[in-house]
């Protein structure tokens, strides 16, 4: 049973992937529908699984570990598999009506779409550095590609820049997972935590771990290396602005957070962890702060997350030589946000996809009298909002809650400064948005209206990030212990 | 000097060298050579250093064989994006967003 889940898990999207690299869009279109089926009932069949019987490692193949390919499957993985199988869906929902399915480059999509799937569930389970590199290479190479389909001088100039940054990024990651092995010689996530706790004396082991935070922190987009994100994430099409915002930015982070828990507590150090938390401080601010004065609309909500990422980052300094329970909280906080934001995040990529998709133009100001015309996507816009904002009920609040609790517990009141006034900020922002959207203009009553399917399922994902705050209990407790060894 | 260490500290030299040539240089081509330079030294490393306990390591040696593979797979697409770009706007490096013209 749990052997043909896994093969479900990971087979479906790469044979997906080859399939639909043979049909057209619109063929490639119609498998998506069975092949997001199936992705979402395995995903769903594990969680049920996980939650009734706990984690366990899965060796691929049968293959035992230093040559094949281990994957530690725990209530966390589980948890993040089941996040991307719901905002994929959606987003391939989206892509599919969404796109031009006449414009012959768009034949692509749907390949690279599947293999962003596959190295994002690879990730997700990878338990040896060295797949998590070439789970994070796949993510890249596939986001890229989407991001530089069928675009014009300026997508491409995005798409290489994105490139650049996350291929020096993951080459970073890898020079630290070669002084790893170097040093420990095995790849094992667990192994070497534990060879590290035993010999505390080793040097390169951190100089190995600062190596692979900071090319981790560049393919995050940490500020100050988050040059890359905006203009990235705010050409691609609104699906892949979706998918790359929501996801592909968590995979990253997903492998920096699993090192500094499992080797920060005996590598890292209080300057390492503090200036992790004050660059994250600096991205809230920095990046609400662009946010407020960017003239276009998706380029406001790319700045959007510089902001969000940010947030993340209060783990390190949050969970360094604190107690347990302390720690604990921070990892389900941040767990937490990284739920939120990625289903708050995509409702609002789709949501101004739908705008700028009504009025035609992808200024700010242009968005004069669509609040008339288009109430329902300004609407999952401003849900979506509610939880980027932290305003109970939504998950976002149950986030900051948590978090906010950390700081406290821990003595490190500074951080609850930055959770309060990247609250505010980000309401300043979604506000402002709502200001052009309600502002009667003259002469502008040519709007397009959207299909209705593109509506609702911005609308879906805002409903689910808010749910989240109420449903936040039962979703920490499946996911047992965050980041941790179990099963 | 150790043969191990002295593999380490040349691909650790090649890494350097191709970040320098990364930041440095405007040229995509040479942005991109210099991202394949990065990552024959990383590769260098990590045979290398791998060598010190019994003798050659057959695990980085399968490791390499897969990174040379994605290796070929990012330069390729490098490749492809920089010469469709090159045909659009007829610039072979990247300047500054504000300079917004979208070519012919």
């Amino acid at each position: 049973m749990m052997a043909w889940l896994m093969a479900g898990l990971l087979f479906t999207p790469l044979a997906w992937a080859v399939m639909s690299l043979m049909a057209g869009f619109r063929a490639g279109w119609r498998l998506a529908w069975l092949g997001m089926a199936v992705q979402g009932l395995v995903s769903v069949l594990l969680w049920l699984a996980i939650a009734d019987q706990g984690g366990f490692y899965y060796a691929l193949g049968d293959w035992p570990a230093p040559l094949g390919i281990e994957l530690r499957v725990d209530g966390l993985a589980v948890t993040f598999i089941l996040l991307t199988a719901t905002v994929a869906t959606a987003c391939g929902l989206h892509a599919g009506v969404y796109l031009d399915p006449d414009k012959p480059w768009q034949r692509y999509f749907w390949p690279l779409f599947w293999f962003l799937w596959a190295g994002l569930n690879a990730v997700w389970l990878g338990a040896d550095l060295f797949n998590l590199y070439v789970g994070l290479e796949l993510i890249s190479l596939s986001a890229v590609g989407l991001v530089a389909l069928g675009g014009a001088g300026d997508a491409l100039r995005a798409s290489l820049r994105y490139l650049l940054a996350a291929l020096v990024g993951s080459l970073f990651y890898l020079l630290g997972v070669a002084l790893i092995y170097g040093q420990f010689g095995t790849l094992s996530l667990g192994g070497v935590a534990q060879l590290a706790e035993d010999h505390t004396a080793l040097a390169g082991a951190g100089i190995a771990l600062a190596l692979m935070l900071a090319g981790l922190a560049l393919k995050t987009a940490l500020f100050p290396l988050h040059g890359w994100l905006p203009p990235a994430h705010g050409i691609a099409p609104s699906p892949v602005s979706a998918l790359l915002s929501a996801l592909v930015l968590k995979a990253s982070f997903y492998i920096a957070a699993r090192l500094w828990l499992a080797l920060g507590e005996t590598q890292g150090s209080y300057g390492v962890a503090q200036l992790a938390g004050a660059l994250g401080a600096a991205a809230v601010l920095w990046g609400s702060w662009m946010a407020c004065l960017q003239p276009r609309l998706k380029q406001v909500v790319a700045y959007s997350t510089v902001a969000q990422v940010g947030y993340l980052f209060l783990l390190f300094p949050l969970t360094w030589q604190v107690s347990d329970q302390i720690s604990q909280q921070a990892q389900e906080g941040m767990t937490l946000q990284v739920i939120s934001h990625a289903l708050a995040k995509a409702a609002m990529f789709l949501a101004a996809g739908n705008l700028v998709l009504s009025t035609g133009s992808s200024k700010v100001e242009d968005l004069a009298g669509v609040g008339r015309f288009l109430p329902f996507s300004l609407f999952s816009f401003g849900l979506a909002g509610v939880s980027l904002m932290s305003l109970p009920p939504s998950g976002g609040f149950a986030a900051k809650w948590l978090l906010l609790q950390a700081t406290i517990g821990s003595g490190q009141w500074w951080w609850a400064l930055v959770l309060i006034a990247g609250g505010l900020l980000s309401a300043a922002y979604v506000f402002r948005i709502y200001r052009a959207s309600f502002q009667e203009a003259s002469g502008q009553d040519d709007f397009h209206h959207p299909p209705r399917r593109l509506e609702a399922i911005p609308m879906a994902l805002a409903l689910l990030s808010l749910g989240l705050g109420l449903a936040g209990e039962p979703v920490l407790a499946i996911m047992g212990l965050p980041f941790e060894e179990d099963g | 000097m150790t043969p191990h260490l002295l593999y380490a500290f040349t691909g650790l030299l090649l890494f350097v060298t191709g970040l320098f040539g990364m930041i440095a240089l405007d040229h995509l081509l040479r942005k991109l050579l210099a991202l394949n330079l990065m990552g024959s030294g990383t590769f260098l490393v990590l045979v290398g250093l791998a060598q010190h306990r019994n003798g050659v390591d057959p695990v980085v040696q399968a490791l390499v064989l897969t990174g040379i593979v994605v290796a070929i797979a990012a330069t390729a697409l490098g490749l492809v994006l920089i010469r469709r770009y090159y045909h659009l706007s007829g610039r072979s490096s990247l300047e500054p967003d504000t300079n917004d013209e979208a070519g012919p």
